[in-house]
């Protein structure tokens, strides 16, 4: 996708119109554009303005709002609560990203070259992307069932205990990673794979007649003409990561003992359960802020890494 | 060698992401009273379709799934047409401000829903919306992110076919109909395929907004059957398969598509 900027010049050519037919115009452009901004004025514009002013408030839902100025921020600041909830949420994205980096990358060389059944290869690693979070959440609950489950089954038969997984508190962060390192695999996957079939061979093999080896050629010529899939896959993973909401809701609901209570997941709490919306909003801005920073933050230092060619 | 290893590792690796939906078929089919044990007692003989008859007897799982397929395509329309002639605006009728304009548009496209929740809530519980049809559909109806890609491929149409057209005595929405939407189509495939996994995916806005099961989309009906049968797994798992099946089919014919789409996306 390259961005390409309309011609400035067509501002210009426009023909001066007798008024009539300016008010013809004028009710064009407004049957194409109305479609899409009442919807987006009424469901993104007004709840961005409500969020805002709601952030400022105390309320419960029912109630009338008491305006509290900047208080529900300075709360949520210096909260205990808010600290481990951001605190939960990059262990989440440090155990997520390596994980579904890896193996994305892993699968992506292992796929790059031609070989029999690829494309069936291809098309069952990208099943778990098609799947809802919903049920992916629910089969790995299964499947990580402490007692009853196959993965604590099978590692009973090497004769070790299985830990309990999202029942154990040091355990159910790993278990919601696991599921959804599982699950985004296959999109990194697919990523990495159209980088990487966009690397001339020529310098691979160049490389290859110069004497590099495997891991050289890898490291030297693969990883940094890679570079831009990487910062892709990065961005968008961060970005989601931060948000994390619906696997954590189903497999954990924050817990045990609040171990797993990622920021959406307080948001949602602090709303519905406690009737804190004016610091859920709040809340909610503030990880939006985050998100933008550390977004901006990879847009500027990209030049320091990624390769364009 | 090299090669059988490679061969070993890429069906490792399918083996790992087939497992869990095979495993999810098969304690589905596994009669209650033994899904709790391990190694669990299952063999074709006792196979049961129980878990699937306790499912559709505790919930409108048709209903379910039909509201699901139908919200997650009227979504998928909706923001196509409002989208692409959004799009041809942008791409092709100057007017005062429509820099600015494109601008407010791309901003809303870097709030996330979470701060959208709560009064996306009250403002539908003003209007006496909670638990509709439409309460679901609404903040899917445009998408500043489907404008932005498809102004793209507007953009890309070579201005001689719309001003050949205009010679012709065309006007823009004959222009942007019969001219401009058959030339973006690729656009409109990949722009219809992330609405649709969009919405049949989505569950933390049909969290808030429904309550009662004949509203529900699957992958809140499917919490909620979780949150009913925690320890029948063979229902719960019962839900999870059949829920699978109709994207599984769309998947089957598009996968193509789908991957295609996906791939480009990070070809910047």
């Amino acid at each position: 996708m390259t961005l390409t900027e309309a011609p400035p010049q067509t501002a210009a050519k426009q023909p001066v119109r007798p008024p009539r037919k300016r008010l013809r115009y004028a009710l064009t452009v407004a049957v194409f554009l109305l479609p899409s901004a009442v919807p987006l004025l009424l469901f993104t514009l007004i709840p961005m303005a409500g969020s805002l002013w709601t952030s400022l408030h105390e309320w419960n839902l029912i109630t009338p709002m008491k305006w509290v100025g900047l208080d529900n921020y300075a709360y949520l600041l210096g909260s205990e609560e808010t600290r481990a909830a951001f605190g939960h949420t990059l262990y989440f994205i440090a155990g997520y990203l390596p994980l579904v980096y890896a193996g994305g990358l892993g699968l992506a060389m292992l796929l790059n070259r031609a070989m029999k059944g690829r494309d069936i290869f291809r098309a069952i690693y990208f099943l778990p992307v098609v799947t809802s979070w919903v049920v992916v959440a629910l089969l790995w609950k299964w499947l990580l069932n402490p007692a009853s489950g196959i993965v604590n089954w099978a590692i009973g038969l090497v004769g070790l205990q299985g830990p309990g997984w999202w029942t154990d508190p040091d355990w159910a962060m790993p278990s919601i990673i696991l599921a959804s390192a599982w699950k985004d695999l296959g999109f990194v996957m697919i990523i990495l794979l159209a980088g990487l079939q966009a690397i001339p061979k020529e310098y691979i093999e160049a490389a290859r007649v110069d004497g590099a080896n495997a891991w050289q050629r890898f490291r030297r010529i693969t990883l940094p003409l890679l570079s831009p899939s990487t910062f892709f896959v990065v961005v968008i993973s961060l970005i989601n990561g931060f948000q994390v909401f619906d696997q954590v809701h189903v497999m954990t609901g924050g817990g045990p003992a609040g171990a797993t209570q990622v920021v959406v997941e307080q948001v949602y709490n602090l709303t519905f359960k406690y009737g804190r919306a004016g610091e859920a909003s709040a809340l909610s801005w503030l990880l939006f802020a985050v998100v933008l920073v550390v977004t901006l933050v990879q847009v500027r230092g990209q030049r320091r890494w990624v390769n364009y060619g | 060698m090299a090669r059988s290893l490679k061969y070993l590792l890429v069906g490792l690796g399918a083996l790992v992401m087939l497992f869990p939906f095979a495993w999810a078929v098969i304690t589905s089919l596994t009669p209650a009273g033994t899904v709790l044990q391990t190694p669990p007692d299952f063999t074709p003989d006792n196979a049961t379709l129980d878990g699937y008859a306790r499912l559709l007897e505790t919930m409108p799982f048709w209903r379910i799934m039909f509201n699901s397929l139908w919200i997650a395509v009227a979504s998928t329309v909706f923001q196509l047409v409002t989208s692409s002639m959004a799009a041809y605006a942008f791409a092709r009728l100057p007017f005062p401000g429509r820099g600015a304009l494109f601008a407010v548009y791309l901003a809303t496209l870097m709030v996330p829903l979470q701060v959208l929740v709560v009064p996306l809530f009250i403002e539908m519980r003003t209007f006496n919306l909670t638990d509709t049809y439409f309460a679901v559909l609404a903040p899917t109806i445009a998408s500043a992110f489907g404008v932005f890609l498809l102004r793209q491929a507007v953009q890309q149409v070579p201005k001689e076919f719309d001003e050949a057209a205009v010679l012709d005595g065309a006007g823009h929405f004959r222009i942007f109909a019969l001219v401009v939407l058959p030339l973006i189509r690729p656009a409109l495939a990949t722009f219809a395929i992330f609405g649709f996994m969009a919405s049949w995916n989505s569950y933390l806005w049909p969290l808030v907004i429904i309550r009662s099961p004949e509203f529900m989309t699957l992958p809140l009906g499917l919490a909620n059957l979780h949150g009913q049968f925690t320890t029948e797994w063979n229902v719960v798992m019962a839900g999870s398969v059949v829920s699978v099946v109709p994207i599984l089919i769309l998947y089957l014919f598009a996968q193509k598509h789908v991957i295609a789409s996906v791939a480009q996306s990070g070809l910047k």
